[in-house]
């Protein structure tokens, strides 16, 4: 290696005249005028054309986005308004079936009360009637045995005793406070 | 073995006088024409279907112009948006400029300190000029911090006063030397791999690792490429935000 090696940042020392070319004076001005006029054209370009164009678009998605997420919102107001609607009318219908129920459950009721009433007093009056006919019979009976007792008794004395006893003194006898 | 510097020779490609100050159209100039068409063309192409649902080529448009906003928002505020289009042009330049000097054989306009120290002069005088435009004397405050001691205030504005002129160094010089030496980098490791393939023997058995740091700084220069346009943006806004609002 002959040729002097350049290792990093130093200053080559080759020929007497060589400057560090990034450092090079005498590129400064033609550099600087060309840096001026493409980085005022790129910022021209880009502030009127570009900018606008792509900010444009980001700007008109976000709107879009907004618009769909207001549509959305209000959608769903609406649907929550249904919903309440809906639920407000099943608690109606709930209500109202409840109502109906209740209200044939007692007609029912009443009127199988009314029905049992009646069956009972009609049923009342015959056990009342069949009572007050077995009374009477019993009573009737009661009133015939005394009666067939005095029959049979003047025949049984005469046929045991051989005298012959009138009707009332049997009666008499039968009954000993009767004749009185 | 290569020089590594011959690649940011500027070569005058043909002679221009305009108003007697030398305009010669020379190798640089021509990589920023190219830059600005390349810059210009990409987004015109991209965003050329304007559609609602972007196509692949349109988000990426829209990636980099949302990607500025949102740093131009974030460190100014909406009222920052008025110079949007100064610093989405200091974006899509430098970054154009340093993907294709990623090329090989191309050259790296932004490796040219002139280039880098005229762009940040631009940035410095944007902000002084807005700076007394907006606030007047108010811009003053910047070199006045709030809530310090009356006894250290000289020293501190003293401070201040040299970080702000300091700025426009440090702005260029960042960039310059980030292109500069990853570009010396690349080309001294791929001086390597010829030499040791020259040298011949066991010296041309390593060739390959060379290649390997050339594989894996390559990759880091692209994103050192994009990371300097970021890095030059995000601090031309947090200088203009200074200018809007000076008070600290």
């Amino acid at each position: 290696m002959t040729e002097p090696v350049t290792t990093g940042t130093e200053v080559p020392t080759g020929t007497a005249n060589k400057v560090f070319p990034p450092l090079d004076p005498t590129t400064l001005a033609p550099q600087l005028v060309w840096l001026t006029i493409t980085f005022v054209a790129l910022y021209f370009l880009l502030k009127k054309i570009a900018i606008p164009r792509i900010g444009g678009v980001i700007e008109e998605r976000q709107n879009r986005i907004q618009r769909d997420i207001d549509a959305a919102e209000k959608l769903k107001d609406e649907v929550n308004g249904a919903m309440k609607a809906y639920e407000k009318s099943l608690a109606d219908a709930r209500g109202n079936a409840t109502a109906i129920a209740r209200s044939n459950h007692e007609k029912l009721t009443a009127e199988t009360d009314r029905e049992r009433a009646a069956v009972e007093a009609a049923t009342n009056k015959k056990l009342a009637d069949a009572e007050a006919r077995i009374t009477e019979m019993k009573q009737k009976a009661l009133a015939s045995v005394g009666e067939i007792a005095s029959e049979i008794a003047g025949p049984v004395i005469k046929q045991l005793t051989g005298k012959d006893v009138s009707a009332d003194e049997v009666k008499r006898a039968l009954n000993p406070g009767a004749g009185e | 073995m290569p020089d590594p510097i011959h690649q940011f020779e500027v070569k005058r490609l043909f002679p221009l006088e305009i108003f007697g100050v030398d305009a010669t159209f020379t190798n640089s100039a021509l990589f920023m024409v190219a830059g600005v068409i390349l810059s210009f063309g990409l987004l015109m192409y991209a965003s050329r279907g304007r559609s609602l649902v972007p196509s692949r080529m349109q988000s990426v448009a829209e990636s980099l112009y949302e990607f500025v906003a949102g740093m131009v928002r974030d460190s100014m505020g909406e009222q920052g948006m008025k110079f949007f289009p100064l610093i989405f042009t200091f974006f899509m330049f430098i970054l154009t400029l340093n993907m294709l000097g990623m090329i090989p054989g191309f050259f790296t306009v932004t490796s040219q300190l002139w280039v880098t120290a005229a762009l940040a002069i631009l940035v410095f005088l944007t902000v002084i000029v807005v700076g007394f435009a907006k606030n007047g004397l108010g811009f003053l405050k910047l070199f006045v911090p709030d809530g310090v001691p009356i006894y250290v205030l000289p020293l501190v504005s003293l401070i201040e006063v040299i970080s702000f002129f300091s700025r426009p160094l440090s702005h260029s010089l960042r960039l310059f030397a980030n292109m500069l030496a990853g570009h010396i980098t690349l080309k001294v490791f791929a001086g390597f791999i010829i030499m040791l393939l020259g040298a011949g023997g066991a010296a041309s058995a390593i060739a390959p690792l060379p290649l390997l740091a050339v594989l894996g700084i390559t990759a880091l220069e692209f994103l050192v490429a994009f990371l300097q346009a970021y890095v030059f943006t995000m601090l031309t806004c947090m200088y203009l935000n200074d200018a809007l609002h000076p008070g600290h």
